[in-house]
């Protein structure tokens, strides 16, 4: 089965769609965006794999967070919070974002090059955030 | 001259700017659906405020990549005039077209009140018509609007006076008190470098009638106006 499920961040019908079926061409798994000529996140085949490759299901974890530079007033006010209740030796709190997406490619390698792309693209504002992207 | 003024989905100050560019300040202006591929004839674009499309992920993450946006780049990119209020500095930076970014405010509490603003520079097509000892009251209402950038774009913004307006006491006093949302050098509203794109949090278009508390606001579009008419001048001449 190739395609993407679902974006978990974006709500039903925000420009991410569930695909059905493989295809013949065995172009693998794409992400489809909103916008798809400007946007289009893909995950395709190299053209020299063969077209019986076995694909494979994975979920990407995507962890954003504020950069060190950045102020926090989010964290500052949950770790407050946190030592008003009485936990004690907190010395930072960061509020960030967790993102999972769940996707079936061919090539791991490509997936991973192609999700990096739209986190500093897309899913992450470099200007003020930072990413952490895991795939398994 | 004629104004484009972009419609996103939960685009909500669209009509004010559309009110004021129109029926304040005489000039023709229309609405741009956020799928039009295209700007159509128009002499300046004003991307409004609002929460476009939720302000899901990031305020204007996604709108800056609609395709009127791709147009509004394209338009930029020749020269054209684009300024953007509240959410629409958000998208402009958002979509690169503006440095640095809007963050949550400091004090993590949605500000909506009247302001004062201090022009920094009469050199824009955004300020060309401010006196430059008038202090602006305009009002504000957002969340997000404290602007952040890393030192050397600050230092690269103040090189190139490309601080716009500043967030001021009454007396036109750059304060720490008069600052609503923390943003880095009391900022308010930028321009970009080559000065035809530029964005603000406070809304112009709320203050452009003595009705509404301020006309104040109508000296940031008159400036625009006068910029656009001195283009056709230069290019008739």
């Amino acid at each position: 089965m190739a395609g993407l499920r679902r974006i978990r961040a974006f709500p039903d019908g925000f420009g991410v769609k569930r695909r059905t079926g493989g295809r013949r061409s065995g172009a693998g798994v794409r992400i489809r965006p909103l916008y798809p000529e400007k946007t289009s996140v893909r995950l395709a085949l190299s053209p020299t794999s063969p077209l019986t490759l076995r694909e494979i299901v994975m979920k990407a974890k995507i962890i954003i967070t504020p950069k060190k530079a950045v102020v926090d007033p989010q964290g500052k006010a949950v770790q407050n919070a946190l030592e008003q209740m009485g936990y004690n030796g907190i010395s930072a709190v960061h509020v960030g974002k967790y993102l999972e997406i769940d996707l079936s490619a061919s090539d791991a390698e490509n997936a991973r090059r192609q999700l990096d792309e739209a986190c500093h693209k897309f899913l992450s504002n470099p200007v003020i955030e930072e990413y952490r992207l895991e795939l398994e | 001259m004629t104004f484009a003024v972009l419609q996103f989905p939960a685009s909500n100050c669209d009509q004010d700017a559309l009110h004021a560019l129109r029926d304040v300040l005489g000039q023709s202006a229309r609405y741009v659906w956020h799928k039009d591929t295209s700007l159509g004839e128009t002499d300046a674009v004003v991307v409004p405020g609002g929460f476009s499309y939720g302000d899901y992920l990031r305020c204007g993450a996604i709108a800056r990549f609609s395709p009127v946006m791709q147009a509004v780049q394209q338009f930029a990119a020749n020269g054209g005039l684009v300024l953007g209020i509240c959410n629409g500095f958000q998208v402009l930076c958002e979509a690169g077209l503006l440095p640095g970014a809007l963050i949550r405010n400091r004090s993590l509490q949605f500000r909506c009140e009247s302001v004062h603003l201090k022009s920094l520079t009469t050199d824009s097509p955004y300020t060309n018509q401010i006196p430059s000892d008038k202090v602006l009251r305009i009002p504000i209402a957002h969340g997000e609007g404290c602007y952040f950038a890393d030192d050397e774009t600050l230092d690269k913004l103040k090189a190139k006076n490309q601080i716009l307006w500043q967030y001021c006491n009454a007396e036109g006093e750059v304060t720490e008190a008069a600052n609503p949302n923390g943003s880095l050098l009391n900022i308010a509203g930028i321009c970009n470098e080559r000065r035809n794109v530029a964005g603000l949090m406070p809304h112009p278009e709320r203050a452009c009638e003595a009705i509404l508390g301020s006309a104040d606001g109508c000296l940031i579009f008159r400036s625009l106006i006068q910029a656009l008419q001195n283009k056709v001048m230069s290019k008739a001449a």
